[in-house]
């Protein structure tokens, strides 16, 4: 398998940057169209496949899809530059493959075997790469917003202009080490974005019920933390939005907040059945507001490529995670020597 | 060639369900991500959806169809250009342990390869590999002629500070009143002035905030040292110092870790009530991943706070305020470093050994004293290092003194000395002449009135009286 090209790399075809905050949308070019149909159709492939895997009862335990997510990391990823953090919490699939993170590697560790990211030992929700800067994969619903404005704070204390991305789900924005971290953020003007990803459930509970402010954009304001929100199905308009945040960062602003409405189709876990919305509501957003079939309808309006272009790409994809699966289910377990290993160093 | 359609288990623990509903028929087309079928699982009822496109060629399994085991081939789904006749051609299902899709129909977390299953229970032991021995080294020789210098705990742990911080960049000094105030506690006293506010950060009152920012700053590769002004207050914190600071290097496979010190006043001080006086030594040792020091010296605090610093993983390290104002002699050396994980021989005896550690030598110091004017010699071990636990020092002197008693301030419950007990008897038993003994804290709240807080800690008299009971001269 060809080592696949980051989202990184990608970026340096950009066009030139219109508006991204405030609903603006960044018409992307046809390489651009074409890499973020790529990439977001990578994770979809990925994440369909582990949900089969998991059927099959190759990954254990907890296995949280991003399937419907897809634009928002792929969006914000195109907007950052080498040694830039990224962290998330325990749905963090698509933004491991976002960061160059090999699906070999992701896949072995989902199925828990010696060649995943974590040699096994980390699972779906504890995934690390300290070579694409991806800081996790964190199982505890809202840590990665404090650690991840300690990575700000290793930026800044460096003196680089580097910044972290810390992505979080609307549930987690309700916890109290957020408002710690926010006030920090501020206070010391480190760079940090802070992404709420708003898939409007967290686990079974809608944000109607579990927010006093479900305008998550608003929850930096008491600490004079902009914040903005941005339509997180549409990768133009994601990519813009991380465009105008990171420079904000970068040039020293401090910390930024930026809202990706989103939608994930799948349940909360691979054991969730999905009671608490209604079907029509999914399928509205799958057919109205597909991130990739928004992108895919575009291509083929404006010609960047014909449907068999695109059947090609999808055959490539498919080889990579069917290439994935196929290596995770055979890579041996871990020995059992690394029982007792990596725990201290 | 067709793809077969697997019985999916859709939580951790199924292994079974009734396949309740087809939404699809036999002839149906089906995209990626279309529900074709519905579930009952041993949580609830969910949704089959379709792993890839193609045309529902056969219909496996009927609806209604009870204890259908995961993995099970449920229907057939034909890809382009394949007609109903290409059944049976499928491609064998990848069941788990590569051959029989019967085999995998109950997925064990445990699944080995080539169909290896290793029940719990069963033969498990033999597998299981033996934990490492670590080895700490010895103290540092001082040379002959050392200038001893008196220095109080405090100037000891402001000096092992300041020397690491001259000495390392990426070192610097977080928490609350560190800075401006010149430490809570006095102990951060002219750092400020010596650093500058980049190195030496007065945070909000936001323990488990700083606490998160300090572990993500040394999981990106800085030496923080995060001061609690006391352990009560990181209880807020404990989720990113075990979840975060400890876990990670195992949970990402050595890639990453975090090498920070969690420093700060522990245990009670005089007065301060129940939710102000608690001893975390016992909690922290619980975890792997972590190294947990508790000093007692000002030279032992200098030497051992300059290692955990230089050390690649996370410390806590147990101070105390009532040991902060006590003098000690510091050996007057350049680069004073002491090894974590080892204790220290306070006093040698041939008697009875008593291990303590942290404020709890100071009970037992005075015990000694006592109990030498009565002719018996103790052996008086300081643990210094809670975890990683140097025991082979204690089982030492439980071979030569067939006696043991410890000392802590802590609750009884799960206590250091519980464990120590239980290593000893397990590794020492025949060399034993009497019941260990334990001494902690009482197993109570700590109390505020004057009376009561005395009585809620241990008290020399007790050491004394344990000491008679184990070397039967009571």
């Amino acid at each position: 398998m060809a080592p696949r090209k980051s989202a990184a790399a990608a970026s340096r075809k950009k066009p030139a940057e219109k508006s991204g905050l405030n609903g603006g949308i960044t018409d992307f070019d046809k390489a651009t169209e074409l890499e973020a149909y790529r990439e977001m159709l990578l994770i979809r492939r990925f994440e369909e496949k582990a949900g089969q895997l998991y059927g099959m009862g190759f990954i254990g335990g907890f296995c949280h899809l991003y399937i419907g997510q897809e634009a928002v990391v792929v969006g914000m990823q195109m907007a950052l530059k080498d040694g830039d953090q990224v962290i998330t919490g325990y749905r963090d699939h698509g933004h491991m493959l976002a960061t160059g993170m090999e699906a070999r590697g992701v896949m072995a560790e989902l199925t828990g075997r010696r060649d995943g990211y974590s040699h096994g030992k980390g699972g779906s929700m504890h995934m690390f790469s300290k070579e694409k800067n991806f800081y996790g994969g964190h199982g505890i619903v809202g840590a990665q917003v404090s650690l991840g404005t300690g990575l700000a704070f290793a930026n800044k204390y460096r003196g680089n202009d580097n910044v972290s991305v810390a992505y979080f789900g609307d549930g987690a924005a309700n916890q109290g080490q957020v408002y710690e971290s926010f006030n920090m953020a501020a206070l010391w003007k480190l760079p940090v974005v802070y992404i709420v990803e708003n898939n409007r459930y967290a686990m079974g509970t809608s944000t109607a019920r579990s927010s006093a402010q479900s305008n998550f954009s608003l929850r930096g304001n008491s600490f004079g933390i902009p914040g903005h929100q941005v339509d997180g199905m549409d990768v133009r308009a994601v990519y813009a939005a991380a465009v105008e945040a990171v420079a904000h960062c970068r040039s020293g602003k401090g910390p930024i907040i930026l809202e990706m409405l989103t939608y994930r189709y799948r349940g909360h876990s691979m054991s969730d059945p999905a009671k608490y919305r209604s079907k029509d509501e999914v399928q509205k957003m799958r057919s109205e507001h597909d991130p990739i079939e928004q992108v895919k309808a575009r291509i083929l309006e404006l010609k960047h490529a014909s449907e068999d272009e695109l059947k090609a790409i999808d055959k490539k994809v498919r080889d990579v995670v069917a290439d994935s699966a196929d290596f995770a289910q055979n890579n041996p377990e871990p020995d059992p020597s690394e029982l007792y290993t990596d725990i201290l160093l | 060639m067709p793809i077969d359609i697997l019985m999916p288990a859709l939580s951790p623990t199924m292994e079974e369900g009734t396949l309740s509903k087809w939404l699809k028929n036999e002839g149906d087309s089906v995209t990626a991500g279309e529900v074709i079928a519905e579930i009952e699982t041993d949580k609830a009822t969910m949704e089959v959806e379709a792993v890839d496109e193609g045309t529902i060629g056969k219909i496996v399994v009927p609806a209604g169809t009870e204890n259908v085991k995961v993995n099970a081939v449920i229907a057939v789904l034909l890809q382009e250009g394949e007609s109903a006749s290409d059944i049976g051609k499928s491609a064998p299902a990848p069941a788990p342990e590569g051959d029989k899709a019967e085999a995998a129909a109950a997925p064990s977390p445990q699944r080995g390869e080539g169909g290896e299953q290793s029940e719990p229970g069963e033969g498990a032991k033999a597998s299981v590999p033996a934990a490492p021995k670590t080895e700490a080294q010895s103290d540092p020789d001082i040379p002959e002629g050392t200038e001893m210098v008196p220095t109080t705990v405090r100037e000891a742990l402001r000096d092992a500070m300041a020397e690491e911080m001259r000495a390392n960049e990426d070192v610097f000094l977080m928490g609350e009143e560190v800075a401006e105030y010149q430490g809570a506690y006095k102990i951060s006293q002219g750092l400020l002035q010596e650093f500058g506010p980049r190195r030496v950060v007065d945070t909000p009152i936001t323990e488990h905030g700083f606490t998160g920012v300090g572990v993500g700053a040394a999981m990106a590769g800085l030496r923080p040292i995060v001061e609690f002004m006391t352990f009560n207050f990181a209880m807020q914190a404990i989720d990113q110092i075990i979840n975060s600071a400890a876990k990670t290097l195992y949970m990402s496979g050595g890639q990453m870790g975090a090498p920070i010190v969690f420093r700060g006043a522990n245990g009670a001080a005089a007065r301060v009530g129940a939710q102000h006086s608690q001893c975390y030594a016992a909690w922290y040792s619980h975890i792997p991943g972590l190294k947990v020091v508790m000093p007692y010296t000002a030279a032992d605090a200098k030497g051992l706070l300059k290692a955990a610093i230089r050390d690649p993983n996370p410390v806590v390290f147990l101070e105390n305020e009532i040991l902060y104002g006590q003098t000690f002699d510091v050996p007057k050396l350049d680069d004073f470093v002491l090894p974590i994980g080892k204790a220290r021989v306070h006093k040698k005896g041939k008697d009875v050994t008593i291990v303590s550690f942290g404020i709890g030598m100071t009970y037992a110091v005075k015990a000694v004293e006592e109990l030498s004017g009565l002719g018996i010699d103790v052996e008086l071990i300081d643990l210094r290092t809670i975890r990683p636990m140097d025991l082979p020092t204690v089982i030492e002197s439980v071979k030569k003194t067939g006696r043991l008693v410890t000392v802590e301030e802590g609750y009884p419950q799960n206590s250091v000395g519980t464990e120590i007990a239980t290593r000893v008897q397990q590794q020492a038993f025949d060399y034993l002449d009497a019941p260990i003994i334990t001494i902690a804290g009482k197993d109570v709240p700590m109390p505020y009135a004057a009376n009561l807080e005395k009585l809620a800690l241990p008290n020399v008299g007790e050491i004394v009286e344990a000491v008679k009971t184990v070397t039967y001269k009571a």
